[in-house]
């Protein structure tokens, strides 16, 4: 092909692309519009048959209600705390595994890690209820958190393996020379190398702890958010549900979007 | 010299098996939280899990820790019903992979080619619908696809599909709709880390790009493909909300019929071991992926 | 490694075969209990929407103490809860069959009768039932029927009640747009009563028929839901509906508007083969910690005015014969929630059949496939 010929090849097949993402784009937004829309329905129906006409009342009636407040903040404190000790346990594993040629039971650690992300949700909710109810241990938030911990410190170890094992050795090599202790090493060159990859497995962390709805569904005492809704779903859904997601949504947009605002000044 | 050269020798390495046992030591510190925690919060359940498959069940329901029987094990093997949602299950998380990597692949490529600021900005855009709660987003889709939502509406006008709510179809978008972000995240990491200049030589080599993608790039990504496909292909398997709320409960698959069997039949050793059965399952593909000479997901 | 995996297997399984039974304590501390005594705050672990929030304030202020109310929504979801210790709640609402399983796993207390001063209101028809003849663990919470909800686009207002609707491949164009509920029990039972049988049966060949009408039939159905198929039959998605009495009743108030009445355009209907009567019930678990608190909420459920205002909010129908004078005329007046004595006798109450319940269950999942 001359050069003339593969630029315009090259040109049509970068708008195909283009073109298809944006398709993808439009998939995933959908469903995410029409949230929103109907959180503003006067209608407690959805469906565009129901359409009622503007309305801010579920969004009053949000904060009114207080099993939804209370479901909401235990989703923020198992998340939050179960995406702390999981980050730290799993960046840990991550280490060890990368960075340590040997040990006692590396090999079949490096397996047991890649348990909690093969087995299928529902086996592993229905294992955590048998396991909390034969010990006879109370279902509640600790339980939930608990159970959120045993799945993700896995996916927060993989992430930050793949970013230690694109690391340059040279770098820490170097920062082992420099600095008198090993801790010290660590903290000025070798984690902040690997910060990305951590603030990865805790950004995907906090999602899956957030969304779970399997897992806690069978081992909660209290409702988190997603149990809520599915508990809600049963009797009659209103759009509160759609008002809390919509305000989720805003949340996490302004945090994601200001933390990458701040990653461009650094 | 030569007299204490052994000395030396000796000495250098007793130190080296000191740093070596030193490290080891320390590489096992690092590991033993999570090592306790996994074994205490996931291994023990599973043995459970194991046990109650050989239990046997109470007139009422309640799982007994006697009369220990081969009978749900023999049931998965025997019954036609399991093997039956068995099949459908995996052919569905087949096809939801498979729909997936088609879609998500030109998806990754796009955004990995991407200068660095968009690709940043591209990649968050696709998470962030996930921070959405996902039962209201599968609602969402109840609505697109129900009698008046736009897609049957459209689908109508163009004389191309009716309602396409409560049938498999709408399992697959909904499947496909949950799962995409993890193949796409895979790929893009996969992609980024391409070496273009063996892209460049390819396309310089083969007449035609699309050889040129086939015989280099598509190879070259196929970790990241790989690991698309087993974090797609895992959570379809059991996939049992979706099914329900866009299939409309009826199409039993293998995360109902757990569910089912734990909830409404009160058939714990049937459900336990059909969990036990799937994970084997899995665990087989996984070595054998290892195996294959893969070093990490 | 081995080692300690073995131990812990060890532990959960001697924790299990040790179960801690505290029922024997729990009852001794009910025998105590005083007419409206209470003992600590109330655990309600009730179904949605099933108490009229004004009941649970007026409890609260004429008692002193709070009510928190926790939710569930089938039998089967609310057994593994108490059955597995993890809660405490005071007072739940099984029903019937459900009664049965959980007295015979010693999971819920006998009641201690001297203090539900109220248990004379009962209608009569309601005591002695099979699931607890003697009224030792419940007391009638509210009852009602399982039938068919339906749009008069697809039969005439006239048209008299029966299975044929869901289940006649030749009867009404409704092709795709029926919803059965998500329940083995409720939907193999329809089909046991479509076709003669009662809907207890443990005989196989029964069974099998009742399956394999279902599969035959298949393509009337457009989807399984116990949750929303009373609002699925209000927006249009289907054009008749298997479900609960009361739930069609409240979806049809809801839609109406000063301008339109729901029920020109629907209707409910229980069919002349016969149908489900179910009986909710108040039972207090073996894990509660307000045992007198507990009593004195089901002597409170028991009032004549307060049976009426839960009948006048959730359009069951009351077990309470002394709150008939303060039901709405409406509600007694339905001949579908308070059904006639022939129509009556056609109604079955689910009952446990022990080992069978798994071929139900089975033959539901083969149905579903």
């Amino acid at each position: 092909m001359s050069t003339n010929q593969r630029t315009t090849a090259n040109r049509r097949l970068n708008r195909l692309l283009a073109g298809h993402t944006w398709v993808v784009y439009a998939f995933f937004y959908l469903p995410i519009l029409v949230l929103i829309i109907f959180s503003f329905n006067e209608s407690r129906l959805f469906g565009f048959q129901n359409w009622e006409g503007l309305s801010l009342k579920w969004y009053r009636q949000m904060f009114a209600n207080d099993n939804l407040m209370q479901a909401l903040r235990i989703s923020l404190v198992v998340a939050v705390g179960s995406t702390i000790v999981s980050t730290v346990l799993g960046t840990a594993a991550a280490l060890a595994l990368e960075r340590y040629r040997r040990w006692l039971g590396k090999r079949a650690f490096d397996a047991l890690l890649y348990l909690p992300v093969i087995i299928p949700d529902v086996t592993m909710a229905a294992m955590l209820l048998v396991f909390f109810t034969s010990l006879g241990q109370q279902l509640s938030t600790v339980t939930i958190a608990l159970s959120h911990i045993a799945f993700n410190i896995s996916f927060v170890s993989i992430v930050v393996r793949a970013r230690l094992a694109n690391l340059d050795p040279a770098l820490e090599e170097a920062a082992a020379d420099l600095y008198a202790s090993r801790w010290h090493a660590f903290r000025r060159v070798t984690l902040p190398l690997i910060m990305p990859g951590v603030l990865g497995g805790a950004l995907l962390a906090l999602t899956l702890s957030l969304d779970d709805v399997v897992i806690t569904q069978f081992v909660k005492g209290p409702d988190t958010l997603p149990t809520f809704v599915f508990g809600l779903i049963k009797r009659s859904v209103t759009p509160e549900i759609n008002a809390v997601s919509s305000l989720m949504l805003a949340a996490s947009g302004v945090l994601v979007l200001g933390s990458l605002a701040l990653q461009r000044r650094q | 010299m030569t007299a204490e050269a052994p000395e030396i020798a000796r000495a250098s390495s007793q130190l080296e098996a000191a740093a070596e046992k030193a490290e080891s030591r320390r590489g096992l510190t690092l590991a033993a939280p999570s090592y306790l925690y996994l074994i205490v919060l996931f291994v023990s359940p599973l043995v459970i899990i194991g046990v109650y498959s050989f239990a046997s069940r109470s007139r009422t329901g309640r799982p007994l820790l006697e009369d220990w029987n081969l009978d749900s094990w023999a049931k998965i093997l025997g019954d036609e019903l399991i093997r039956s949602i068995a099949l459908r299950s995996v052919v569905v998380a087949l096809v939801t992979t498979m729909l997936c990597l088609a879609v998500g692949y030109p998806f990754a490529y796009y955004i990995a080619t991407r200068s660095e600021r968009v690709r940043n900005l591209l990649l968050v855009l696709v998470m962030i619908p996930f921070w959405t709660n996902f039962l209201v987003r599968t609602y969402a889709w109840r609505v697109l696809l129900g009698e008046d939502g736009p897609v049957t509406e459209i689908g109508r006008a163009l004389g191309l599909w009716d309602a396409t709510l409560f049938t498999l179809p709408a399992v697959y978008i909904g499947l496909v709709y949950g799962y995409l972000p993890f193949m796409v995240l895979p790929l893009y990491a996969s992609i980024e880390r391409l070496d273009w200049s063996l892209v460049e030589a390819a396309r310089d080599l083969y007449a035609s790009g699309f050889r040129a993608f086939l015989r280099v790039t598509l190879p070259l990504t196929r970790p990241g493909i790989i690991a698309g496909s087993i974090l797609v292909f895992i959570p379809s398997l059991g996939a049992y909300v979706t099914p329900d709320i866009l299939g409309g409960a009826k199409t039993t698959l293998l995360g109902n019929y757990i569910v089912n069997q734990y909830l409404t039949a009160r058939n714990w050793p049937l459900g336990s071991s059909v969990s036990m059965a799937i994970m084997i399952v899995m665990l087989i593909a996984t070595v054998w992926y290892f195996r294959s000479g893969a070093r990490t997901l | 490694m081995k080692r300690i995996v073995s131990f812990f297997a060890v532990v959960a399984l001697v924790a299990t075969a040790c179960g801690d039974d505290g029922s024997g304590d729990l009852e001794d501390a009910a025998a105590e209990c005083q007419v409206d005594q209470t003992d600590g705050d109330l655990d309600l672990h009730n179904w949605s929407e099933y108490i009229a929030p004004e009941l649970v304030e007026a409890f609260e202020s004429a008692y002193g103490v709070t009510v928190n109310e926790t939710f569930y929504d089938s039998n089967e979801a609310m057994l593994p809860q108490v059955e597995s210790g993890g809660n405490d709640y005071d007072v739940i609402v099984p029903s019937d069959y459900t009664v049965t399983i959980m007295a015979e796993e010693g999971l819920i207390i006998p009641l201690n009768k001297s203090v539900i001063t109220n248990l004379g209101n009962v209608d009569p028809e309601f005591t002695g039932l099979p699931f607890d003849p003697e009224g030792e663990f419940s007391v009638p919470y509210q009852w009602g029927t399982t039938g068919i909800g339906y749009s008069y686009d697809v039969v005439p207002e006239d048209w008299e009640p029966s299975w044929e609707l869901l289940f006649d491949p030749a009867f009404a164009d409704v092709s795709g747009s029926i919803s059965l509920l998500n329940d083995p029990r409720e939907v193999m039972g329809a089909a046991l009563k479509y076709l003669g049988y009662s809907l207890n049966t443990t005989d196989q060949a029964q069974l099998d028929e009742a399956t394999g009408l279902l599969k035959s039939v298949k393509d009337r159905i457009k989807l399984f839901d116990s949750d929303q198929f009373e609002d699925l039959l209000v927006t249009g998605e289907t054009v008749a509906a298997h479900g609960f009495s009361g739930d069609f009743f409240a979806a049809y108030d809801e839609a109406s508007t000063d301008t339109y009445d729901a029920y020109e355009d629907y209707g409910y209907g229980i069919p002349k083969e016969g149908a489900v009567a179910w009986v909710d019930t108040m039972a207090i678990p073996v894990t509660a910690d307000a045992p007198c608190t507990a009593h004195t909420f089901i002597n409170f459920m028991l009032d004549a005015e307060n049976g009426a205002a839960l009948t006048n909010f959730n359009f069951y129908a009351s077990p309470n014969a002394a709150s008939t004078p303060f039901i709405d005329g409406d509600i007694l007046e339905d001949a579908t929630i308070y059904p006639p004595d022939e129509v009556f006798e056609r109604l079955e109450f689910i009952a446990d059949t022990g080992d069978f319940e798994t071929n139900f269950t089975d033959a539901f999942t083969e149905v579903k496939s």
